[in-house]
């Protein structure tokens, strides 16, 4: 091993990530006054298999360490063996509750290697669907959220509107939740004819039923009692752990991936980046809450801008990336092998390493793709927004009440499937 | 802020520490050396013009067949300039590479994952364990000398020979 320079002084900095190691070894040797308890992996308020190892002094969290890894496939790993095409199908599988933004980070990622442009209609129908992927995704936080917190009602009115989405991805790609709908050069295949009043239709209801949930929760004084000044994630701390999406947003940065760094046409939408001041759980509710209605407002000028789009490729014509149409299979001798040379065989992205973030429902979603110039990805990984947010929990917890733990995993919406891949 | 003026700056300040950089698709990668990466992100984090103060990703890539070995690739991103770099540190089998949990907390996890995945030990790291495999798996899986399905999966009839070297594993 060859000398290093001097590591920096950890204990002068203030934010530290304790591993359960941490907890268990002091509590094992004896001599504490604390005491240590398991919680999960199977724990309803843990939203999957999360296990949380605290210590408590009474009711009071003294630390807390998050042990993960109970979900981990090795999607990373069995994305080399895949071809670009067949590897999309995986990044559905990671963050479940928004499979169309994980399709998005990767296609967009492989596209920027391949040097791809993508035609505008395509473009255009990926911003509606992870608009209203976002809505999905909000709903479901705020349906386990408010559950966590022993409000029924609010998960059985935000499944309702949920569900609508679901039918939208439904009547889209023909899969529900695993809809691998974006592939690399544009759509799997052409918007359904009946796909604008659809959302339209969803649209028309969202803003009213958002209204039905805040009438519910927003002034609620259970609600504001378990919510307001817990677990406070600040802007420093929020920027020391990394953590992005409505959560960086709530502590009062106004960073946002779409609006800062635009991809797939986002520069050509009027849209707000709602902020609050303080980071805790409250504020994280309120900027979710307004993100629903901005994404309504993004999806209505998606829906106009493909009316006025009109009819147009859904993928881009270079057939060396994607497939030709069946109709042009049947008759013509090149297209038949372009589609027998993509589906055997690949395309192969030029020597050379990309990196792309969208925003996600739950923050910054990257992709890191390294291609050896072969039909397959050489390395791929994930900059997964559960993974790093969910560091900033135990900074958070410390010093509260158990009860507010609750409410503080709960209100990070993390996505187990995310952060261990 | 332009990849110029960036490598410029830090030319400038740390002269020793950059080895190479490349651009490619309008991004900047900085080839670090591997001692010196963490002057180079406390610089181009404090640094009030450049001001790279959210580490948005850290992984490991493994050339295998290649000197160094390993890849340690950092991204940093200026929410000030709204500007994105690359930064790499190449390590050979068993070298450490600094630890940035001095820097920014987030690095641990990050870290440990690379650790734990692609067995790139970080210097100074304050817990360097496992992150996402058991705390008994051996090797690291995401090696490429590592082949895809290498791990046989415990059924009833082969769990005993399987668990044997695991001590971890019926706990």
């Amino acid at each position: 091993m060859t000398a290093v320079a001097d590591p920096p002084t950890v204990a002068a900095y203030p934010y530290t990530v304790p591993s359960p190691q941490e907890i268990t070894r002091p509590a094992l040797a004896g001599g504490r006054d604390t005491m240590v308890l398991n919680m999960g992996p199977h724990h309803p308020s843990t939203h999957g298999v999360l296990r949380l190892v605290v210590e408590l002094d009474g009711e009071t969290v003294v630390n807390v360490a998050p042990d993960i890894g109970f979900l981990h496939t090795g999607v990373e790993k069995t994305m080399e063996s895949k071809t670009y095409q067949k590897a999309v199908v995986l990044t559905d599988r990671m963050d479940y509750l928004a499979p169309l933004s994980n399709n998005l980070s990767y296609v967009l990622a492989v596209e920027k290697l391949l040097s791809c442009v993508v035609p505008p209609r395509a473009q255009i129908a990926r911003v509606v669907l992870t608009e209203l992927q976002r809505i999905a995704s909000h709903l479901v936080w705020l349906g386990s959220h408010a559950l966590d917190l022993s409000a029924m009602s609010v998960f059985l009115y935000a499944f309702r509107e949920r569900e609508q989405i679901l039918d939208i991805f439904e009547l889209v790609s023909g899969a529900r939740l695993m809809t691998s709908y974006f592939r690399v050069g544009g759509l799997a295949y052409d918007l359904p004819d009946d796909f604008t009043p659809t959302v339209e239709a969803f649209l028309d209801i969202m803003p009213g039923a958002a209204d039905e949930y805040e009438a519910l929760l927003s002034g609620n004084p259970v609600w504001l009692e378990r919510t307001v000044d817990v677990g406070v994630i600040d802007a420093d701390a929020a920027i020391a752990f990394g953590v992005s999406g409505p959560m960086l947003r709530a502590a009062g940065i106004p960073w946002d991936l779409r609006k800062d760094m635009p991809y797939s046409s986002y520069e050509l939408f009027d849209f707000d980046i709602p902020i609050a001041k303080k980071g805790d759980i409250y504020d994280r509710y309120l900027v979710r809450m307004a993100e629903i209605r901005e994404s309504v407002k993004i999806c209505r000028q998606g829906l106009q801008r493909l009316k006025d789009l009109g009819p147009g490729p859904f993928t881009t014509t270079d057939r060396k990336i994607s497939p030709p149409p069946k109709t042009e299979i049947t008759h013509s001798m090149e297209s038949l092998i372009h589609h027998f040379k993509l589906w055997t065989e690949g395309f192969k992205p030029p020597i050379g390493d990309a990196y792309v973030g969208i925003e996600s429902p739950r923050g910054e979603l990257g992709t890191y793709i390294v291609s050896d110039g072969s039909p397959k990805p050489y390395r791929v990984h994930f900059r997964a927004p559960s993974f790093v947010n969910l560091q900033a929990l135990p900074h958070a917890a410390k010093g509260r009440l158990m009860a507010d733990l609750v409410a503080l995993i709960a209100s990070m919406d993390p996505v187990l499937g995310d952060v261990d891949r | 802020m332009d990849n110029a003026t960036v490598l410029e700056r830090l030319r400038g300040a740390l002269p020793t520490a950059v080895e190479n950089s490349s651009e490619s698709r309008g991004e900047l990668s900085i080839f670090v050396r591997r001692d010196a990466i963490v002057d180079v992100t406390r610089f181009l984090r404090d640094d009030p013009t450049l001001s790279y103060n959210f580490l948005e990703n850290l992984c490991g890539v493994d050339y295998l067949g290649r000197t160094p070995r390993f890849e340690v690739v950092y991204h940093l991103l200026s929410h000030k300039n709204r500007h994105r770099i690359c930064l790499k540190v190449g390590a050979n089998e068993g070298e450490a590479v600094p630890t940035l949990t001095g820097l920014w907390a987030t690095a641990n996890w990050q870290e440990r994952e690379a650790y734990d995945l692609m067995g790139i030990p970080f210097a100074g790291h304050p817990g360097l364990q496992r992150i996402l495999l058991p705390d008994d798996w051996e090797g690291h899986p995401l090696r490429k000398d590592v082949p895809l399905g290498g791990e046989e999966v415990a059924f009833t009839f082969n769990e005993d020979q399987i668990y044997a070297h695991k001590p971890f594993a019926k706990e």
